[in-house]
């Protein structure tokens, strides 16, 4: 291993892609709207294709003739180091719209910052990553508006989702070591100033969707530090099965 | 212009070839034909994702899992577009997916069974989406023009995905004992079902003629059905593979593969109802449909505040 610390650096972010497309994967055939299932899809797609890239990146770092998969399906849940958040089961479309908001909102900041990384593979990757992004959050916030400035059933679903997701908005921008050593190498992003922007257009898009902004300010951790909700174990089990089943095969 | 004329013109178009479009007069039964045909074939697209989505999840490595995602991505199109191309014969979609949701509607039986290992996305992609070529090509010179120019777009990716799926049963053929037993297995139970997909034989197919003379269909099931054993069974000598076919033989004097009798018994149950998983592929569908009923609600009354607020 060349550099532990980017290392866990990257496999963080990497392991938030890998997950919540996962999670996004499930929702392929079930979509309340053709239209919306192909959203999914493509923004599952998205992500999946972002963690390839950091994850080929950090098999890079490890040396150790690792590949993407290797990280992808022959790690235990605490070698996950992804947010609570993105673990989280689907619930209905408007459980999933609100934990895609609060997903995009960060990522989409994350990406922003990260361009300007003074690792030059981690900049492109993340010119790449927010022009998805891009895309994905303004699919999520005007689902959260419409859902929200819908009808009354709309509106309290995903008023419920939002109250049930808030404590795990932010451990996504709370510094774990790796995150405060990126930034003092250069190759990081300042969740500070981060967590600024996002949450002011979290806050405008809450607004515009005439939702109440819940009080709580408990933030749920520990993914970042590899220690999970119960769910996880259950995601890799399906995503890891077959390597898990036949190892060492070509597929 | 009287009915007789018109009907005179429309014949004419039909035999010079000429594309007819949505504004033009057509028969009623040419409609209903078209409707019948197109949205069974929409119905199939966004069926048949279920199936294959069921293996996402679990797909066995991070490529193979982009490559499936893509691919179902690529099938909700094609229901998109055939539903549009449905939509300008003067029907809604939402009327078409009730037709679906009652069992009125059908759609392909090959989605009525279950996907029971990773090679069963092979064989769907390289025998399911085979044979959903050979009968889709001669779609796209099909007379009615919206149908035949969705049907383009249509054949150019399911010949990719036909190609990724032999590509899978090919890895899977070069591996380990386990995987090439999986591979044969896949072939096991996939193949009648893709030699069904062809639909009844011509003596027995009760569409065929008028839709023949109607320039909707080029060829016959038969027919379809030959040229598809044809092209497969030496893609499955390359894998090593044994297609589970006692009769099967090459024909010198034909120059055709003679292959066994299909069991129509299963067909015809499949197709009333009786397949492994008609059911389960129904209640998925009515429940995405259901519980979405909250979704596209709130959408229209969203649309409509913002419209009402444009005016005022």
């Amino acid at each position: 291993m060349t550099d532990q610390n980017k290392f866990d650096y990257i496999l963080q972010q990497a392991d938030n892609c890998l997950i919540l497309g996962q999670r996004l994967a499930e929702w392929c055939g079930h979509g309340p709207i053709l239209e919306q299932d192909i959203a999914l899809t493509n923004i599952s797609l998205d992500l999946i294709g972002q963690a390839r890239l950091f994850y080929q990146y950090a098999a890079e770092i490890q040396g150790e003739e690792k590949t993407e998969d290797d990280l992808a399906y022959l790690r235990d849940a605490w070698g996950f180091k992804n947010v609570l958040l993105v673990e989280q089961p689907n619930g209905d479309f408007g459980f999933t719209i609100m934990r895609q908001f609060l997903y995009d909102t960060f990522s989409c900041y994350f990406y922003e910052a990260l361009m300007s990384s003074s690792d030059e593979r981690l900049a492109s990757i993340a010119a790449k990553s927010h022009k998805e992004t891009l895309y994905h959050m303004k699919w999520s916030a005007d689902w959260v508006i419409r859902l929200g400035d819908g009808t009354v059933e709309s509106h309290n679903r995903v008023q419920q989702a939002l109250n049930e997701l808030w404590s795990y908005k932010d451990e996504i921008v709370i510094e774990t070591s790796a995150d405060s050593d990126a930034l003092a190498a250069g190759y990081g992003v300042s969740l500070a100033e981060l967590k600024e922007k996002r949450d002011a257009k979290i806050t405008a898009v809450l607004e515009e969707a005439t939702l109440s902004i819940p009080e709580g300010t408990y933030s749920h951790k520990g993914g970042k530090e590899g220690v999970h909700s119960e769910h996880l174990g259950y995601i890799l089990a399906d995503l890891q099965f077959l390597q898990r089943a036949y190892p060492g095969n070509e597929w | 212009m009287s009915t007789e004329l018109l009907e005179q013109k429309f014949n004419e178009k039909i035999d010079q070839e000429v594309r007819i479009e949505p504004k033009d007069w057509m028969p009623e039964k040419y409609r209903k034909t078209l409707i019948r045909q197109i949205s069974q074939h929409a119905h199939s697209e966004i069926v048949g994702m279920l199936p294959e989505a069921n293996w996402i999840t679990r797909a066995p490595s991070l490529r193979r899992k982009a490559a499936a995602l893509a691919k179902v991505q690529d099938e909700a199109g094609h229901g998109l577009y055939l539903y549009s191309a449905c939509e300008t014969l003067g029907v809604e979609r939402d009327d078409l997916l009730a037709d679906l949701h009652s069992g009125k509607a059908k759609y392909s039986s090959i989605f009525n069974y279950p996907t029971l290992s990773w090679a069963d996305m092979g064989a769907i992609g390289w025998l399911v989406d085979g044979a959903a070529i050979m009968n889709q090509v001669p779609l796209c010179r099909a007379s009615y023009g919206p149908y035949a120019r969705a049907m383009v777009r249509v054949c150019k990716e399911e010949s990719f995905h036909q190609r990724q799926g032999y590509e899978i049963m090919l890895t899977l053929c070069k591996g380990s004992e386990a995987q090439k037993k999986m591979a044969q297995d896949a072939l096991n139970r996939w193949w009648w079902p893709s030699l069904m997909m062809f639909g009844p034989t011509d003596a027995d197919s009760k569409h065929t003629e008028q839709s023949m003379r109607w320039g909707i269909k080029r060829f016959t099931n038969d027919e379809l059905r030959q040229k598809f054993v044809d092209v497969t069974i030496p893609q499955a000598e390359i894998l090593g593979l044994t297609v589970p076919d006692k009769d099967l033989k090459w024909n010198e004097e034909r120059g055709h593969y003679d292959f066994g009798e299909i069991n129509w018994e299963e067909f015809f149950n499949v197709i009333s109802g009786n397949g492994p998983c008609n059911k389960q592929r129904i209640d998925a569908r009515k429940k995405a449909y259901d519980d979405g009923a909250w979704v596209r609600e709130a959408a229209n009354a969203y649309a409509e505040k913002k419209a009402k607020k444009k005016v005022a």
